[in-house]
């Protein structure tokens, strides 16, 4: 069942991009196929099985909560588009 | 009582549910070594590519987040699962520095549980629906330019702070009950030192889920989510507005929007924040950066065995052990500080006291001082209150003082005078009254020298009283007390006032 184009665009802002409508039909078309791919394996029964988060049997990799010291400030704000005082200024966005 | 609310037709019930964010206090991140003493800090100094969310960074557990969110869940009588895991939560927002939050969805650290608590609706059982880890966002301040425009102002070092969300089942029937309830938790989370819990500060915040439902009705009304209080004050207020909302939008025959809104504290109103027309789609996945947790059921004890005395049980043991009054005892085990400094002050009353009356009258003695007057000084500066551990006074001071006025050798009156000298320079009252002349006047010759002094200076009281009004008398004993700084007992200056007047 190929997706919906309110749901290609959907996909698209939770992303943060901008699609043409263009876009969005030739979009319509690769995802469906990738999500039919996936549909492949629901065919198997995983009645019984725990669902699998973690690829690696490991447990339990902690750390002792001592703090190190930070990045400089130079570096922290070295990849800022604007910055104000020893802030990093951004767009406002208000929810 | 705000537990019902009426309609021209429908009674309603208040649903209220609370989700309380608690900043852990920990030396570092939740997931970097970074510094998480971000209060005060410069802005953005204490950031590392690990909280800066920069790509091919890998988180790593701390843990002690994860032991004292635990212990928090042990403390409020959770069940810790014996897995746990980690998820990301998605959604884009400038202070969500990966684009997610590493939180927990399905598998937190701690279940069930909940507070009793006794508020305007008698004594009531909240429970608790989980308590899971996640990382604080970065802090987002709003400017706005001289011609108008908006921007923000992005400050990382909060980015990654370990924080708790504790929520609550929604079993909380009035404002008032959620502002207990609130108190009650902020007390425990200190109790166990896991957390400053200070609202003010921000390591303590709270999200309330308002509905109303008609009486009898199983089936919860539309909830709305209220933010922005930044007190408990706030957050009954909150409440409470929220609830005259509703029930107003329903008497109008109107039916209430999911939303979130936001609380105004200049107005003590809430404001639509967002509709959830375009509602949030987390798309929580477990997180691949970090392997589950397994907490083994020894390690669970373990940490039991290092919870302290909780307050419920540390009240009822102080007014069992010390015949203390329920509100004594409530007062003073407020926070544990208070009831530590107390205990201490009342073992070290006692030393070599065999008797067991003298013992019991000391033992009241430090239990007043202690939420009486030593209270009111820790209040007085600034408005705050200041904690044992940033006052000169000790417990061993209070000790001192009580064993002063019980021998007789300052009055009560001079001990006040001598709390307030310790209080300010943390000298010694033993110190203090030898160093001032403040013991207690016990020549009776001195006191009767005073007392007839007063009575030449006073006619008219002394004519008053000999015409019929025994209580002048009163007034001249005041006289001898001033002249003698308070220093001498009360019954023995009038029995020498009487001595001269009535012989």
């Amino acid at each position: 069942m190929p997706l919906t184009a309110e749901e290609v665009r959907h996909i698209a802002r939770l992303a943060r991009l901008g699609v043409t409508d263009a876009e969005v039909a030739r979009l319509r078309e690769q995802l469906s196929t990738i999500l039919e791919h996936f549909e492949v394996l629901n065919a198997i029964d995983t009645e019984g099985v725990p669902p699998t988060t973690q690829s690696f049997d490991l447990a339990n990799i902690e750390r002792d909560d001592v703090s190190r010291p930070s990045a400089t400030h130079a570096d922290v704000l070295a990849n800022a588009p604007r910055t104000e005082g020893s802030y990093i200024r951004v767009r406002r966005v208000l929810e | 009582m705000e537990r019902m609310t009426t309609t021209a037709t429908t009674k309603y019930e208040v649903v209220v549910g609370l989700e309380v964010h608690v900043q852990i206090k920990t030396q570092s991140k939740m997931f970097c070594g970074c510094s998480s003493a971000y209060f005060d800090a410069e802005p953005n100094s204490h950031v590392c590519p690990v909280c800066m969310g920069m790509p091919g960074m890998l988180p790593v557990i701390n843990r002690r987040a994860v032991e004292a969110t635990v212990l928090t869940g042990l403390a409020l009588g959770c069940t810790i699962p014996p897995r746990s895991k980690f998820d990301r939560k998605n959604y884009p927002y400038p202070d969500l520095m990966k684009g997610y939050q590493i939180s927990q969805y399905d598998q937190p650290l701690c279940l069930g549980g909940g507070l009793q608590v006794e508020a305007d609706l008698g004594a009531r059982f909240i429970r608790l629906e989980r308590i899971h880890l996640e990382e604080d966002t970065a802090r987002l301040l709003h400017r706005e330019e001289a011609h108008g425009e908006g921007y923000s102002l992005l400050d990382v070092n909060r980015s990654g702070v370990p924080l708790m969300e504790i929520v609550s089942q929604p079993d909380i029937r009035s404002a008032a009950e959620a502002g207990v309830y609130l108190r009650m938790l902020r007390q425990t989370l200190r109790y166990i030192e896991v957390s400053d819990a200070d609202m003010e500060k921000g390591s303590f915040r709270c999200d309330a889920n308002v509905s109303l439902r008609p009486v009898g009705q199983e089936e919860y009304g539309t909830k709305v989510e209220v933010k922005n209080m930044n007190s408990f004050r706030a957050v009954q207020r909150a409440i409470e507005t929220e609830i005259d909302r509703q029930t107003a939008i329903l008497h109008a025959g109107g039916r209430i929007e999911q939303e979130t809104r936001g609380y105004i504290d200049a107005t003590g109103e809430t404001a639509s924040q967002r509709s959830k027309e375009q509602a949030h789609d987390y798309r929580y996945f477990p997180e691949p950066d970090l392997p589950p947790i397994a907490i083994a059921a020894e390690h669970v004890e373990a940490l039991r065995a290092t919870l302290p005395e909780l307050p419920d049980a540390r009240r009822a043991r102080l007014e069992a052990q010390y015949s203390l009054a329920f509100a004594d005892a409530h007062l003073l085990t407020e926070t544990r500080t208070e009831a530590e400094a107390f205990e201490e002050a009342a073992v070290l009353v006692n030393v070599g006291i065999t008797d067991a009356a003298a013992q019991q009258a000391r033992t009241r003695a430090v239990a007043h001082w202690v939420i009486g007057d030593v209270a009111r000084l820790r209040r007085a500066e600034g408005g705050g209150e200041r904690d044992w551990s940033e006052i000169a006074l000790t417990p061993s001071h209070i000790a001192e003082l009580v064993t002063l006025t019980e021998s007789g050798t300052i009055t009560g009156t001079t001990a006040k005078e001598v709390l307030d000298i310790v209080f300010a320079t943390g000298q010694s009252p033993v110190a203090i009254v030898a160093e001032r002349g403040l013991g207690q006047v016990r020549d009776d010759a001195e006191i009767d020298r005073v007392a007839s002094e007063v009575i030449a200076a006073n006619p008219k009281a002394v004519s008053d009283y000999q015409g019929g009004k025994p209580s002048a008398i009163q007034f001249l004993v005041g006289q001898v007390m001033r002249q003698l700084r308070g220093r001498a007992d009360a019954n023995t200056a009038a029995e020498a006032l009487r001595r001269h007047l009535d012989g």
